[in-house]
């Protein structure tokens, strides 16, 4: 519940700061959010599954972040950026789909 | 697999301790709901026994939930088309079983081992995952390194799955899956335990960088944009504002041809118009008006001839006039005089003395030209009559004489036609 809680405060928290993004951060950024969504699902099918941790779920999420981001940056410094860029995307969205089915699985037995 | 490395716990010890319940003493102790079946297994229990409780239980529970599954997947019929679904079910339940102690959460990284643990196996169709998931597969070391009681547990749950059918299966299903939404609405319930602070601030962290990035996305400018992306865009521009230029230089030749044909155009209609108003007066058929001069002919003395207005009439075509008439009858170039001296018929129509001569033209010339000695006038006063010229500035000659098209005469084809 508190994790819902912190999610809307984010949320509510970003509105009404509207902070700009630095420009070097810029393309790393979205990265960075679909990388901490991933761990975020992967975190709620663990909780389903019974085997929650939150030493675990609060390495994974942090994990998630730098390794995709370092991943870009060094797309970027080998001149694939945007290629790997795409590929991270694609594997994290893999990941995203894959933690959702469990989670459906576990909810709606479907 | 390489999941429990991450815990660096060797799990194979547990497997060869003497005395510890049969798998299905434990499958019956772990058939009733717990409470804290939901609740973070935390890792800040003192005593090495209950951690080793609580070990012991997570792994318990968890060979439960992998049995559950693997229960249901036997139980519906799984020939299943997506192909993201069924290896991470399989991989869900080798995953679950080989879970050790202190419960990891591996399978949040499990798919990430997929491709790896995907090419060490041999078949890749989902049934024959499915059952591969119980087996003991050749290239899975973890899975040997763990040895006996785990697939003798697998062995022992695949029998029993296998002999007696699926519906009679359904009870430990039923009463293992509908924990999943009393998970979802206990986890829901606040706690502040230090699990669920942290992640309410994990969250909170991604609710903000969510908001801006959907922020900076919607404004998205090229400043943002990699280098690459700019040379792309740039290339892209430059061949679209070439093949704009290239279209505007057609359409401007264009409309420059289209302006010069209708300039061309209006000049001709110019020049037949004035060609039509040139023609028109000459033949009689507009009025016209301009300086010239009036000549005014009597019979004091005599009458006068039809010959001799001939020559006046021809008098005035030589000094020049453009426009005659003639007590109102316009004189063309089909005009002729004929009738007697005293009944003067000009085109038909019989004229009567006072002559007046309507004339435009270069009054200075018409005027000595009929009065040269020998001239037109001459004639007339040998005639018995008297005239008198005068110039006028404005002459306005409004009779018109239509000409009826030649019956006999065709203009002859320019040459080149």
């Amino acid at each position: 519940m508190i994790a819902v809680v912190g999610l809307l405060i984010g949320i509510v928290g970003g509105l009404l700061l509207q902070p700009t993004v630095p420009t070097e951060l810029q393309p790393y950024l979205p990265i960075a959010v679909v990388a901490a969504l991933d761990a975020l699902f992967g975190g709620l099918r663990a909780m389903l599954d019974g085997i929650f941790d939150d030493r675990v779920f609060l390495i994974s999420f942090l994990s998630n972040v730098v390794v995709a981001a370092l991943i870009v940056f060094l797309g970027d410094q080998l001149g694939v950026g945007t290629q790997l860029s795409t590929a991270v995307v694609v594997v994290l969205g893999i990941r995203i789909f894959s933690n959702a089915a469990s989670i459906r699985r576990h909810l709606f037995k479907a | 697999m390489t999941m429990n490395d991450e815990q660096g716990q060797d799990v194979g010890a547990d497997d060869t301790d003497v005395g510890r319940p049969s798998p299905l003493e434990v499958y019956d102790a772990l058939n009733e709901p717990r409470p804290d079946l939901a609740g973070p297994v935390t890792n800040d229990d003192e005593s090495p026994l209950a951690a080793a409780a609580a070990a012991e239980l997570a792994r318990a529970e968890a060979i439960e939930q992998s049995l559950a599954d693997a229960i249901e997947e036997q139980a519906f019929d799984v020939p299943e088309v997506d192909v993201d679904e069924s290896p991470p079910d399989a991989f869900d339940d080798s995953a679950a079983a080989d879970l050790g102690p202190g419960a990891e959460q591996g399978t949040q990284d499990g798919p990430e081992d997929r491709p790896g643990a995907d090419a060490d196996r041999p078949d890749t169709d989902p049934d024959a995952t499915d059952h591969a998931a119980w087996e003991p597969v050749g290239g899975d070391e973890t899975r040997s390194a763990q040895g006996g009681v785990e697939d003798e547990l697998s062995g022992a749950a695949l029998a029993e799955s296998a002999s007696p059918g699926p519906d009679e299966l359904r009870i430990p299903e039923l009463s293992a899956e509908p924990g999943a939404w009393s998970v979802l609405g206990r986890a829901l319930k606040p706690r502040m335990t230090r699990a669920q602070v942290l992640a309410g601030v994990l969250c909170a962290l991604l609710g903000f960088a969510l908001v801006v990035q959907v922020r900076q996305a919607a404004g998205a400018d090229l400043n943002s944009m990699r280098q690459q992306d700019l040379v792309r865009i740039l290339d892209e521009v430059t061949n679209r504002g070439d093949a704009l230029a290239s279209e505007s230089a057609d359409l401007t030749r264009e409309r420059d041809q289209l302006l010069s044909g209708s300039d061309r155009r209006q000049a001709a209609l110019d020049a037949l118009r004035r060609s039509a108003e040139t023609q028109g007066i000459l033949t009689g058929r507009l009025p016209a008006e301009g300086p010239g001069v009036a000549v005014t002919l009597t019979e004091p003395d005599g009458l006068i001839k039809p010959v001799t207005m001939l020559e006046v009439l021809e008098e005035l075509r030589n000094a020049g006039a453009e426009a005659i008439s003639l007590n109102g009858q316009r004189v063309t170039a089909s005009s002729a005089f004929t009738g007697t001296a005293g009944s003067v018929v000009l085109d038909g129509a019989t004229l009567s003395s006072p002559y007046v001569w309507l004339v435009i033209g270069d009054p200075d010339t018409i005027d000595p030209a009929l009065q040269i000695p020998g001239g037109a006038m001459a004639q007339v006063r040998l005639n018995g009559g008297q005239g008198e010229v005068e110039q006028r500035d404005n002459v306005q000659i409004t009779a018109l004489r239509v000409i009826p098209d030649p019956v006999f005469a065709t203009p002859i084809p320019l040459s080149g036609d």
